[in-house]
């Protein structure tokens, strides 16, 4: 059995006693921020990855990986209890597990929705397990034409799932993709863009960018809006949910974790998305959907699940085609890089520890959410009551010296409020940031595909339709496209986004 | 002709001037051809679809449904701007625990539920933590003091 050998290799390398320290760290890490406002999983990962040039790159990568899905978890918390969502993708739990809490079942919500998660987690992992070898092998078959239509794909799946207008999200990719290219052309050693400036013609670091538009530039926007953030302050008097409970969830779950992984394989879906349907699917299943909105477990069960079954298998992707799926994956392929590791199928038959070890890690990570959170719920609501004017110069610091320390460079932070400005810009004229930085990541790589798909067909632009492979990719870009456009799709999605 | 969408308009007018501006720089570098790409061909065409784009969401901001762009809160975003130019500024010479003070006193005043007290109490705690966890934890090579003193 190839799939149990690798997975007890897998965790051999988790349970190693370093590797659980940083997958703790990672995890409490992540729940920390999930809860406190203002900050996510995409500035957390930009200001640590310099640290983590001074790790061993599994422990680098299991700790990155832990504090994105413990995000998740700390982001329900905060639904739950203050109908705020911590991260995007529990905004669908704040309709029901706010509800609950106001009616004094925060308890059950809060513990439904961490069963709900580990055992969506467990699942995925397992998928991950068993999808990611074959899928490697189908990958180390792919030419530069198929890398090319593959990100094609990508880009435009996650500017069809962003919010708004979908013309703004591909021109935020395409500015992306501009702005991945300035610095100097490996093939002509020409420096483009660089306006005679000596250190852009390395090219514009992608922490910079992260840290500017997603860190600085949502501090200055959570600074003009500030909220009063009122706590749900009752006792918490039982954390387990009822027999009752779990007998009413238990399909919401299965339903959850089925969906959510499934939605999460997609390039540019993951963990927001998969809430999101979920939700809609257990409206739709229910025989009594009047509660839903009102408290109903199974409406935090459902999005739960899915969203962590979504953001455990959205790694599938990175893990074997090196292609990111959303800012916090393209984030990671930074951390593989500064370790030296080119993301792709080859790093599962290179460095197997890494590979399988990174998988067992999400499973034992998921574990130590559940026996972690529950006790430290109290904590984490005590932490809720920080507020903002404390904590922003803080994440101010945190970034200055995160990109500072990457190349001990001034012109670096610079750069970063130059972009902070450009992010407050975007906010304000409601352009998503996230599409930008997907195509920064890939703004290279797509060129030297693109160049080197029609050096090889000698410069003939058939060459990815006559493909198989290549041609299907393209055929589904333009399949999620036309859906998108079409009048019917653009109503729903404008309301699943609205809801 | 009325603008009805002021987000799009601005949006459009942004994306149309970054594509016309890369198009514009990739001129000095060599187009080459689609066999072998000179370092300009990729930029340019990207550069052309996204004016193209920024041009499409411009025009279609008379049409379509009213938005207006929310307040633009200039003070906050110059006073966290002032503050990171000035850490930027000051960490090499004066070193780490100076810049730190500096970022978070002039952070702060970013914030409208500003107090002295709290801010000072905050910048030295700050300052503790980031030479503790930066310089000795991590071990990244600041000056911690003004390099004049050491």
């Amino acid at each position: 059995m190839d799939l149990l050998s690798n997975l007890a290799l897998g965790f051999s390398v988790a349970l190693q006693g370093i590797n659980l320290l940083y997958a703790f760290f990672g995890v409490l890490l992540g729940t920390l921020i999930g809860v406190l406002p203002g900050i996510g999983p995409v500035a957390t990962i930009a200001m640590l990855l310099p640290v983590t040039f001074t790790l061993p790159p599994v422990s680098a990568l299991i700790m990155l990986a832990g504090i994105y899905y413990g995000a998740q978890y700390g982001g329900s918390t905060t639904a739950i209890l203050v109908n705020l969502p911590g991260e995007s993708s529990s905004v669908v739990t704040t309709l029901d597990g706010y509800q609950m809490a106001r009616r004094g079942r925060a308890g059950a919500a809060l513990g439904i929705a961490a069963i709900g998660s580990f055992i969506a987690g467990t699942f995925a992992t397992f998928l991950i397990a068993l999808a990611a070898p074959p899928l490697a092998e189908v990958a180390l078959k792919f030419g530069p034409a198929e890398y090319f239509s593959l990100m094609v794909l990508g880009l435009i799946a996650a500017t069809v799932l962003a919010h708004g207008s979908l013309l703004k999200a591909i021109a935020m990719v395409v500015l992306g993709l501009l702005l991945g290219l300035v610095g100097t052309d490996v093939n002509s050693g020409v420096a483009r863009f660089n306006f005679a400036i000596p250190e852009l013609s390395d090219g514009i670091g992608f922490v910079t960018v992260a840290m500017g538009m997603f860190g600085i530039a949502e501090i200055v926007a959570n600074l003009d809006s500030e909220e009063k953030r009122e706590v749900f302050t009752a006792k918490i008097s039982r954390l387990l949910p009822t027999a009752r409970d779990f007998k009413d969830s238990a399909g919401a779950i299965t339903r959850g974790t089925l969906l959510g992984s499934a939605l999460g394989i997609l390039p540019g879906g993951g963990a927001l998305l998969a809430a999101f349907a979920a939700y809609t699917l257990e409206k739709k299943v229910a025989r009594d959907a009047s509660q839903f909105g009102k408290g109903d477990i199974r409406g935090v069960a459902g999005p739960e699940s899915a969203n962590n079954a979504g953001a455990q298998t959205s790694f599938i992707p990175l893990l074997t085609l090196g292609i990111p799926s959303n800012a916090v994956k393209a984030l990671m392929i930074g951390a593989m890089m500064i370790q030296g590791i080119a993301p792709g199928p080859q790093v599962m038959t290179e460095k197997p520890d890494l590979f399988w070890g990174m998988i067992a890690s999400m499973w034992v990570g998921n574990l130590m959410l559940v026996i972690l959170n529950l006790p430290l719920i109290g904590l984490w609501i005590k932490l809720l009551t920080v507020p903002y004017r404390l904590l922003y110069p803080a994440i101010l610091l945190f970034c200055c010296i995160g990109v500072y320390s990457i190349n001990n460079s001034a012109f670096d932070i610079f750069m970063m409020a130059g972009f902070a400005v450009l992010g407050y810009v975007c906010m304000k004229l409601s352009c998503e940031p996230a599409p930008l930085i997907l195509g920064f990541i890939l703004g290279p790589m797509m060129e030297e595909n693109l160049r080197r798909a029609l050096l090889l067909s000698r410069g003939d632009p058939m060459t990815f339709l006559q493909k198989p492979i290549s041609a299907t990719l393209l055929a589904i870009s333009a399949l999620l496209l036309l859906v998108v456009v079409a009048p019917v799709v653009r109503k729903k999605r404008e309301e699943a986004f609205q809801e | 002709m009325k603008i009805k969408n002021a987000k799009d308009f601005w949006a459009g007018l942004m994306f149309l001037a970054f594509g016309v501006g890369f198009v514009v720089v990739a001129r000095n570098y060599s187009m080459g051809t689609a066999v072998r790409m000179g370092p300009a061909y990729f930029p340019a065409v990207l550069g052309g679809i996204l004016a193209l784009l920024g041009a499409v969401i411009f025009l279609r901001s008379f049409i379509i449904h009213p938005e207006k762009v929310g307040r633009f809160h200039l003070k906050p975003l110059l006073i966290v701007l002032v503050a990171i130019v000035l850490f930027a500024l000051a960490l090499k010479p004066l070193g780490l625990v100076i810049a730190t003070v500096i970022v978070v006193a002039v952070g702060a005043f970013a914030s409208h539920e500003f107090t002295p007290k709290a801010t000072i109490v905050l910048a030295a705690i700050l300052a503790v933590f980031a030479v503790v966890v930066f310089y000795y934890g991590l071990g990244l090579p600041f000056n911690i003091w003004p390099a004049a003193l050491g």
